[in-house]
């Protein structure tokens, strides 16, 4: 069953095509890595996964709903999906506790106690239970970004989406954010991830997608993606003989 | 100079009713900060809405705004209140008229027109503050938040505006104080508050420099207490892990 399907997704800005006829899909409890050199539209395309990007063509339905459609509640859409960022993005004036809780509440209706307990739930899963009263500035990035994933995880989503969510880390950080993804994945969480990081993708993703100026220009199994190099499109190996190097 | 100063003077009558001089000072006191804090209020609530429109997406919203601020920032302060007391309430609805010109005492008249005038005034400056502090917040945020599934109006409420207002506190400070300040047009007017005491006691009495330095010194310990209030404000708000935050 589809749970992400991207049908000829198209978009521009001004006379600029960053999007040019995307078309994919993500099964329930798949995990598929994007990946691609900057500027492509990796960002771009996750982002219009939950309408944080509008687009001009084509249309994208998850878990039966349109994303295009004028007449669907974006809000309650967005509420379904996790999506964790490059730059953690928790709410520096909240505490751990109440970044936890708040959409919880406000969004989901949840009751305080509701909340608190499915928050602490995900925090003690993310390791960082000790640090419920503490405020994001006083966390390590890698510890935000768990915080973030918890975050997301406390909404009951439908599916993961994740933007590059260890590229902002110090190298030592790296490992803790994709341990917690690794143990995801391995739950069945359906993911989307942006990311740079083959180790994962050859760890977890059961797809591996390449893009190229906007296009999806390589889409395929991961064993076909890493073991069958010489089929690749010359830019898909460039890209890898790059990131691979070191 | 040969002047006899005469800090008594304050104690002295006024040669009406029982009145002392620092009489006349407590009350004009009160009136400034009556004119100040209300006309404070209002343009901390209208100047928000104003700064939030100026940010949101689409046209309409946004350019009304802009607008505002163009017009209430370059048109000088004084020709403002002038508007407010002597055209606008011509151009009111006939009871409307009758009511300001004719049932409301005249302090209270001029009181209204100079809240009107410094409100309107202010909301434009604090408009533009609120707007910056938004606009300086890491564009990730906004995004975060809709991810989560808050509506326009919950982002504004929830993340943008609490880090906004943090941000833009010493701005809005200034602003404050300067509302202080700029209600002394209202003795233009005719309404008793503290400058338009001073000169009647300077008057009155002819001890112009200690009405004046009396004045002087209010104005001052005035704007030095707002100034340790909003500190305090600040202080009470600091986001522990931030820059000039407690760790
Ligand atoms: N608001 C915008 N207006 C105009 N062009 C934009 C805008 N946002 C992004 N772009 C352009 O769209 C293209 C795709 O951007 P996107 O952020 O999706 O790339 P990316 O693959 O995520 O890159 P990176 O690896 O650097 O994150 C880039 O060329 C970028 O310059
Ligand atoms: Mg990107």
């Amino acid at each position: 069953m589809s749970m992400i399907e991207i049908k000829n997704v198209s978009k521009w800005y001004g006379d600029f095509q960053v999007l040019t006829d995307c078309t994919t899909d993500v099964k329930k409890g798949e995990v598929v890595v994007v990946c691609g050199p900057s500027g492509s539209g990796k960002s771009t395309l996750i982002k219009t996964v939950n309408a944080l990007e509008p687009f001009q063509k084509g249309d994208i339905i998850v878990d039966g709903i349109s994303v295009g459609d004028p007449k669907t509640d974006l809000p309650k859409l967005r509420a379904r999906i996790g999506m964790v960022f490059q730059n953690f993005e928790l709410f520096p004036h909240l505490s751990i506790t109440e970044n936890l809780t708040i959409a919880q509440q406000r969004v989901l209706g949840r009751s305080k106690d509701e909340a608190m307990q499915k928050g602490m739930h995900y925090l003690d899963r993310v390791g960082l239970k000790a640090q419920a009263n503490k405020f994001p500035g006083q966390l390590s990035g890698g510890q935000q970004q768990r915080v973030a994933i918890a975050r997301a995880l406390a909404m009951d989503p439908i599916a993961m989406l994740f933007d590059e969510p260890t590229s902002a880390l110090d190298p030592e950080m790296v490992n803790e954010v994709l341990d917690v993804m690794v143990e995801l994945a391995h739950e069945g969480m359906t993911m989307m991830c942006v990311t740079h990081e083959m180790g994962f993708a050859r760890k977890v993703a059961n797809r591996v997608i390449f893009m190229d100026r906007g296009a999806i220009v390589e889409d395929c199994e991961k064993e076909e993606f890493f073991g069958n190099i010489d089929a690749r499109s010359e830019r898909a190996r460039q890209f890898l003989s790059k990131i691979l190097a070191h | 100079m040969n002047y006899n100063w005469d800090w008594n003077i304050f104690f002295k009558s006024t040669g009406i009713g029982s009145e002392i001089y620092l009489d006349w000072f407590v009350s004009g006191l009160g009136w400034t900060i009556a004119v100040a804090l209300m006309a404070w209020i209002i343009a901390l609530l209208l100047g928000s809405v104003l700064g939030v429109m100026r940010t949101l997406p689409g046209k309409v919203l946004p350019a009304i705004a802009t607008a505002y601020v163009e017009l209430f920032r370059n048109v000088p302060l004084l020709v403002q209140l002038f508007m407010w007391y002597f055209v606008v309430p011509d151009y009111l609805p006939e009871p409307l008229q009758i009511w300001f010109k004719q049932d409301l005492n005249p302090a209270t008249s001029a009181y209204i027109s100079v809240v009107v005038c410094l409100a309107l005034f202010t909301a434009a400056r604090v408009c533009e503050q609120v707007r910056t502090g938004i606009q300086a917040l890491p564009r990730g945020q906004s995004a975060a938040a809709l991810a989560v599934g808050f509506s326009i109006g919950q982002t504004y409420r929830h993340v943008l505006l609490p880090q906004a207002f943090r941000i833009i506190i010493p701005p809005l400070t200034s602003e404050f104080l300067n509302i202080f300040k700029n209600s002394s047009v209202a003795s233009l007017i005719g309404l008793m508050e503290l400058l338009a005491q001073t000169k009647q006691t300077a008057e009155f009495s002819a001890n112009i420099f200690e009405a004046f330095t009396l004045a002087t010194v209010i104005y001052f310990v005035l704007n030095m207490s707002l100034m340790t209030l909003m500190s305090l404000v600040e202080k009470k708000v600091r986001i522990p892990g931030m820059m000039g935050g407690a760790k």
